[in-house]
């Protein structure tokens, strides 16, 4: 079906970035899976056509859009070149906007022009050894010393961990009260400070083109000025930006099916197998035309959840819905159309195997089918 | 003085989708997406490196073209042209390269140049002759296929790389120059650029109004008819040879079966 919500600008803007992954990402995916990262460099070239900057205000070298449309394009075609780049989309959908919102005018203005023309990528680093979707349950420390701050802790499965810049780093800066989410701060730690160390790229089954690292702080001298937002107020500002960092996901995710599914019909259409083309067969015809009709369902669930983001009525139960249902639909419609592929879809040459890959921790990142299942639960009053 | 600088662009179906034939064995560009010719994407960005390094320049993109090459024009805009200029009109339909040329020259006499920059050939039609034509109906030096190339005091200079020699060539302006895929990436439109080209003149010209009469121009007027068009077979599945001790054997044997040797 015909998507309504883009006009001419979206259109033109969604053809540079095709032609920009087609020509500048989608040939080299296979040398940075090697890699186990994409080259810094990249992100500078992003910059020069304006994904970094679109929602940096203009004042800052940004373009200053409100809207998500552009940033759901931007990953859309990114997942329609069957690429990823996870530090881009981290920085750009979940880092980015906690910047936007909680920055002062001194951090605005130290941090945003180096935003916009990719001189700085930001990553987040939330997760610890001990504690996933359970943020209250974090030990990283950071202890008031003069206009400083003494960082000590580890993080892990940080996206964008070895590439960042900038790492806001969720720590406990007080234990008072009763209620454990209270004293959570946000400390935006700079590449090279003393002490900051990163460990390994740590080796994953897919998204094997993004940096996914250990960050250890050992005593590291964090500037109180450098504290985003209110001190012990992360709690609440890291579960106001969900909603978005799940559609972010749900965006890849149905991106990501759809070029399973052309990558199957480009396939069957080709391979002949018993003298005739797979496409013949009635199996491959049913079982395509049910990824067909499961991605249209999932996208018109998306865009419906793209413009109420926009029009701020996105509530973390829809998300949670949106995101539960396209990572689901994601699993089934890469696994089918792998499987019309037969051995070949199983070899790391072709895209299929990559996809497939990919799509198994989109049910597990940015909170899971099951945390996903709890919050849509909790809306129902159960 | 503002040095005037014209790009002569092609709106082209897409060269990796499927081609299709009207009736009237024209291209058929209802069936396939069209775009900004990638070849002439060099030709803007020549023009766009130009435009940077002078003083002072103005680009204006030309096209010859149905309702929808506004689109190509709007992309060259987009990448950071200044305005442009689109000739169409319903007797343009099946013109070949001498009426094109014919079109474009009176375009580019219309809104005034100095130098008026090509891409090497037309992703499509694949003539590459339109820029010396252009050339020689504007009674102005031409500087074809040229990889590199800058503008200085009045005078355009450039290299040309040939099979066995590379040429240094230099004309004073006006002329007609022509630029290869060797030329240089052309840039990606930007965010920014995009918006700023909705705010960019875009003029409409018809046929009369650059001074042309109709039976000079469309498939009537062609010198050369398509015949016939047949879609090319597909490709058939070549031949592998497992080499288990034979294989040299094998090759050569195909190879002189085939009479390739």
């Amino acid at each position: 079906m015909e998507r309504n919500l883009f006009d001419e600008q979206h259109d033109a803007f969604r053809a540079t970035v095709r032609q920009f992954m087609a020509k500048e990402v989608a040939p080299h995916m296979p040398e940075w899976e090697a890699a186990g990262m994409v080259p810094r460099e990249l992100f500078k070239k992003t910059a020069q056509i304006g994904i970094n900057g679109l929602q940096v205000p203009e004042a800052f070298g940004g373009a200053g859009v409100d809207s998500f449309l552009l940033n759901a394009i931007v990953f859309e075609e990114i997942g329609y070149a069957a690429a990823s780049l996870g530090g881009l989309q981290v920085h750009l959908n979940t880092v980015l906007p906690y910047f936007l919102e909680y920055a002062n005018d001194e951090q605005k203005s130290r941090w945003f022009p180096g935003f916009a023309d990719g001189d700085l990528i930001a990553s987040i680093a939330m997760t610890e050894p001990g504690t996933g979707s359970d943020l209250a349950g974090m030990t990283t420390t950071a202890v008031r010393d003069g206009d400083d701050y003494i960082l000590n802790g580890a993080k892990t499965f940080i996206t964008g961990g070895i590439n960042a810049d900038l790492v806001i780093v969720v720590a406990r800066t007080s234990r008072d009260g009763d209620n454990r989410r209270d004293g959570l701060s946000l400390l935006v730690v700079e590449a090279g400070m003393e002490g900051f160390v990163r460990g390994r790229n740590l080796e994953k089954l897919g998204l094997k083109s993004s940096d996914t690292a250990e960050l250890l702080f050992d005593q590291v001298r964090v500037p109180a000025r450098n504290v985003l937002g209110a001190e012990g107020g992360a709690f609440a500002m890291l579960t106001s930006n969900l909603a978005q960092e799940r559609l972010s996901i749900s965006i890849t995710a149905q991106a990501t099916a759809t070029a399973a599914l052309n990558l199957a019909i480009d396939y069957v259409r080709e391979r002949k197998v018993f003298g005739r083309r797979v496409a013949d067969f009635q199996n491959t015809k049913f079982v395509l035309a049910d990824c067909a009709t499961e991605l249209e369902a999932a996208q018109a669930l998306i865009d419906r959840a793209i413009l109420a983001l926009d029009t701020g009525t996105l509530t973390p139960a829809d998300a949670a819905k949106v995101k539960l249902f396209a990572t689901e639909t994601q699993a089934r419609v890469i696994d089918r159309c792998l499987q019309l592929h037969g051995g070949y879809g199983y070899m790391r040459e072709y895209p299929i195997s990559r996809l497939y890959a990919d799509a198994r921790v989109t049910r597990i990142f940015g909170g899971t089918s099951e945390v996903m299942k709890s919050v849509i639960s909790k809306s129902l009053a159960l | 003085m503002t040095m005037r600088i014209v790009v002569c662009v092609k709106y082209v179906p897409d060269a990796t989708g499927d081609r299709y034939f009207a009736d009237d064995l024209t291209t058929d560009r209802e069936a396939v997406d069209g775009l900004l010719s990638e070849l002439d994407e060099y030709a803007v960005e020549q023009a766009l490196q130009i435009a940077e390094a002078a003083d002072d320049a103005e680009i204006t993109v030309l096209t010859v073209g149905p309702e929808d090459a506004k689109d190509a024009l709007r992309k060259a805009l987009s990448m950071g042209a200044d305005k442009a200029l689109h000739v169409e009109d319903d007797a343009l339909h099946g013109t070949d390269v001498l009426g094109t040329s014919l079109v474009l020259a009176k375009a580019v006499e219309h809104t005034g140049y100095d130098l008026v920059l090509c891409g090497m050939a037309s992703t499509d039609g694949g003539m590459g002759v339109l820029p010396a034509i252009l050339a020689e109906r504007l009674g102005v030096p031409q500087m074809t296929l040229l990889s590199e190339l800058a503008v200085q005091d009045g005078v355009v200079t450039g290299r040309r790389d040939g099979d066995s020699a590379s040429e240094e060539l230099r004309a004073v302006l006006p002329a007609v120059v022509s630029v290869t895929d060797q030329s240089g990436e052309a840039r990606y439109p930007s965010f920014k650029g995009i918006m700023a080209a909705k705010k960019k003149p875009l003029e409409s010209l018809d046929l009369s109004d650059v001074g042309i009469e109709e039976d000079q121009v469309g498939l009537e007027n062609a010198w050369t008819t398509v015949l016939e068009a047949t879609k090319r077979p597909a490709r058939t599945a070549g031949t592998i040879v497992n080499d288990e001790g034979e294989g040299g054997k094998q090759l050569a044997a195909y190879l002189a079966d085939g009479r390739f040797v």
